[in-house]
C-alpha cells in the first residue's frame, strides 16, 4: 500500500537520485578535459625544447627540428586577420547597438549569428575560390582574410552586446552637454564598454589562432621562412596537422608540443579575459 | 532601446523646421556632416556581413555548378566517389556526417542537460564558478588539439575497451554494431564530436536555464515539491524549447566540424556497414582532398560536397536560433 510517508521518501530518493546523476555528468564532463590536459603535458612537454621555438621543420629522424617558422606565421596571419577583421567588426557591433529595433539590424544581427555557424572549411573553400584563384598564389593574406571572415560574425555580437550593457544615461548626458552623436558614442560610450569588447576581441583572436581548416586551401603551408604576405606560409596548427598524421614517431612528439604550445595560448587568453571583464556596469 | 537618446538632438531644437535637416539625413544619424559621415560608416560595416553572407553562398555555388549540371540530384543518393573514373556521389559523406552528429548529440544531449542542470540549480558557488571555467576552457580547446588526442589516445582505447567488446557481443544479432572494430571510426568520431560540442550546448542551455523567472521555481517549492521535481517540472518545461534549440545549435557545430573528426573516422569514402567501421564526412572529404583535386569535374564536385555543408549548417544553425530566440522572448514577457 502506497502510504502518504512511502511516498515523501521515494521523492526524495528520486530527487537525490536525480541530483547526483547531474553531478556525474557534470564530472563525465570535465574528465576529457583533464585527461587532453594531462596527455598534452606528459607527451609535449619532452619536446619542448629551444630547438623546437628556434629552428624550422627538420626531416623525420632528424634531430633539432622545430616549428620557428609556424609560430611566427601564424603570428602573422592573425595579425593580418585582426588587421582586415576587428575594424569592421567594431563597427559593425556598434551599428547593431545603435540600430536596435530597426528591421535592418534584427536581419543583420541573425544574419551574423547563422553566419558564426558556417563550418571553417566551407569559408577555406570560399576564399580559394576568390582569392587563390584570382591571386593564383596560396598566401598569407588569402589565409588572413578566411580568418577574418570567421573573427567578422563573433566580435560584431559581441561588441554589440558589450555597448548594449552601457547604460544609457552615460549617452544622454554626452547629449545634454551639446555632443553630436559620434562623438558621444566614440568618446563616452566605447570607452565604458571598452574592457568588454577587448575581451570578446581576445578571445576571438584565441579562437582564430587554432583555426587549422580555413588554412588548408588558402595558406598551405610552408617548411621554410616565408614572410611574403603572397606566398605560402606556415602556420602553427597547419604543422601541428601534418606531423599528426605523419607516420613519423619524431614528428608525433612535435605535434604534442605544437598542441601543448596552443593550449598554453588559449588557456593564457582565457585567464586574462576572465580578469579583463572589469567593468563597472557588468554583475559579477 | 539605445542606451542614448534616439531622438535626434537637431530636430528637437525650436525653429528647427526651417532648414530642417531631410529624413535621410535625420536617418543616418544628425543634422550635421560628422554625424551623417559616422552613421554611414557603420551602416556599411553593418552590411558587410549580408553581402559576404551571399556572396559565400553565391561563390561556392558557382563552383559546384559543373558537377549540379553534369550528376543532378543523383549526386545526393550516389554511392561511388571515384575521381579516377570520374563518377562523383556525395551519399558516404552525407551518411557519415549525419550519422555521427547524430550520435554525438545523442550523446552529449544527456550529459549536457545534466551538467547545466547541475550548474545552475545544484552546485554551490566554490563548484561551479571551476566547473564552468573547465567547460569554457573544452570549448575553447582548438580542434585540431582534440583531433590529435584522438588519434592517439581515444581511438586505441575505444577500440579495445569499447567497440571491440560490443562487437563481439552483439556484432552476430545486430550488423549495425559488427566487428571487427578498427578503432577509426564513425563511432569514434561520434565521440569525439559528443566531447566538442557538450560544452556549447551546455553554455547555452545554461543561459536558458537562468533565464527562467525565480518565480516558477520558488512556486514549486511553496507548494513542496522536491528540488528535482522544482526542475524537472517547473523549470524544465518552461525552458525546453530553449535547450531544444541550444541542441540544434549543438548538431550545426558538429555537422561542421572537420579536423577532429578526419582524424579518427578513417577517411574510407563508402557507406559503411557497421558504425565500428570507417567512414567519412562531408567536411574531411573536403579536407583531405581538395588541396590535390585534379580536373574540372573533381573540383566543382569537392565544390559541391562544400555546398551541402553548407546549406545543411545554414538551416540547421538558423533553426536553432529561432528557437531560442523564441524562448528569450517568451522569457520576457513573462
Amino acid at each position: 500500500m502506497r502510504t502518504d510517508a512511502y511516498r515523501a521518501v521515494r521523492r526524495r530518493v528520486v530527487s537525490a537520485t536525480m541530483l547526483t546523476l547531474t553531478g556525474v555528468a557534470a564530472v563525465l564532463t570535465v574528465v576529457p578535459l583533464l585527461l587532453i590536459l594531462w596527455h598534452l603535458l606528459r607527451m609535449g612537454i619532452g619536446a619542448l625544447d629551444l630547438a623546437f621555438f628556434t629552428h624550422l621543420p627538420a626531416p623525420p629522424g632528424e634531430v633539432g627540428g622545430g616549428v620557428a617558422n609556424g609560430i611566427v606565421g601564424s603570428a602573422i596571419i592573425v595579425a593580418v586577420a585582426a588587421l582586415i577583421g576587428l575594424p569592421i567588426a567594431i563597427a559593425a557591433g556598434l551599428f547593431l547597438a545603435e540600430r536596435d529595433g530597426s528591421r535592418l539590424a534584427t536581419a543583420v544581427r541573425f544574419i551574423a549569428d547563422v553566419m558564426n555557424g558556417i563550418p571553417s572549411i566551407v569559408v577555406g573553400i570560399f576564399v580559394w575560390a576568390w582569392l587563390v584563384v584570382a591571386m593564383k598564389h596560396f598566401s598569407a593574406l588569402a589565409g588572413g582574410v578566411a580568418l577574418a571572415i570567421m573573427l567578422l560574425p563573433m566580435v560584431a555580437r559581441t561588441t554589440e552586446e558589450m555597448v548594449r550593457l552601457v547604460p544609457r544615461e552615460l549617452g544622454e548626458g554626452g547629449f545634454a552637454l551639446g555632443l553630436t552623436r559620434w562623438r558621444t558614442t566614440l568618446g563616452i560610450v566605447l570607452p565604458a564598454a571598452r574592457s568588454g569588447i577587448l575581451t570578446g576581441v581576445l578571445v576571438a583572436l584565441a579562437r582564430i589562432a587554432g583555426e587549422t581548416a580555413p588554412l588548408l586551401f588558402t595558406t598551405l603551408g610552408n617548411n621554410f621562412w616565408q614572410l611574403r604576405l603572397d606566398r605560402p606560409t606556415a602556420a602553427l596548427p597547419l604543422q601541428i596537422f601534418q606531423y599528426a598524421i605523419s607516420p613519423y614517431e619524431d614528428w608525433h612528439r612535435q605535434a604534442w608540443a605544437g598542441a601543448l604550445l596552443l593550449i598554453a595560448l588559449v588557456l593564457a587568453v582565457s585567464i586574462a579575459a576572465k580578469f579583463l571583464i572589469r567593468s563597472p556596469f557588468r554583475e559579477r | 532601446m539605445t542606451p542614448y537618446a534616439s531622438s535626434d538632438p537637431v530636430a528637437a531644437l525650436p525653429g528647427a523646421e526651417r532648414g530642417a535637416p531631410s529624413r535621410v539625413a535625420r536617418a543616418l544619424g544628425g543634422g550635421n556632416v560628422a554625424d551623417r559621415v559616422y552613421g554611414l560608416v557603420l551602416l556599411g560595416a553593418g552590411l558587410v556581413l549580408p553581402v559576404l553572407f551571399a556572396f559565400i553562398i553565391a561563390r561556392v555555388g558557382a563552383a559546384a555548378w559543373l558537377a549540379v549540371r553534369s550528376f543532378g540530384p543523383g549526386f545526393v543518393t550516389a554511392t561511388a566517389w571515384d575521381p579516377v573514373a570520374g563518377r562523383f556521389g556525395a551519399l558516404p559523406f552525407i551518411f557519415g556526417t549525419v550519422v555521427s552528429s547524430l550520435l554525438a548529440l545523442a550523446v552529449a544531449f544527456p550529459l549536457a542537460l545534466g551538467l547545466s542542470i547541475f550548474l545552475t540549480e545544484l552546485a554551490p558557488r566554490w563548484l561551479a564558478v571551476p566547473v564552468a571555467f573547465a567547460t569554457d576552457l573544452l570549448a575553447a580547446i582548438p580542434s585540431v588539439v582534440y583531433g590529435l588526442w584522438g588519434i592517439f589516445v581515444l581511438v586505441p582505447w575505444l577500440r579495445t575497451h569499447v567497440e571491440q567488446p560490443i562487437a563481439d557481443r552483439f556484432g552476430d544479432a545486430i550488423p549495425l554494431l559488427a566487428g571487427p572494430a578498427y578503432g577509426v571510426s564513425i563511432f569514434a568520431a561520434g565521440v569525439i564530436l559528443a566531447i566538442m560540442i557538450i560544452p556549447f550546448i551546455s553554455a547555452v542551455s545554461r543561459e536558458v536555464l537562468a533565464a527562467v523567472p525565480r518565480t516558477q521555481r520558488e512556486a514549486a517549492l511553496a507548494l513542496g515539491a522536491t528540488r528535482w521535481e522544482t526542475t524537472w517540472k517547473s523549470v524544465l518545461p518552461f525552458a525546453l524549447p530553449g535547450i531544444f534549440g541550444a541542441a540544434i545549435l549543438g548538431l550545426g557545430r558538429a555537422l561542421g566540424e572537420t579536423m577532429a573528426v578526419t582524424m579518427v573516422i578513417g577517411n574510407r569514402p563508402e557507406v559503411p556497414s557497421s558504425i565500428f567501421h570507417p567512414g567519412y564526412t562531408l567536411a574531411s572529404v573536403l579536407a583531405n582532398e581538395f588541396a590535390e583535386a585534379s580536373g574540372d569535374l573533381y573540383l566543382a564536385s569537392l565544390m559541391a560536397v562544400g555546398f551541402i555543408l553548407l546549406g545543411v549548417t545554414i538551416v540547421v544553425n538558423a533553426l536553432a536560433r529561432l528557437l531560442v530566440w523564441y524562448v528569450a522572448r517568451r522569457g520576457r514577457a513573462a
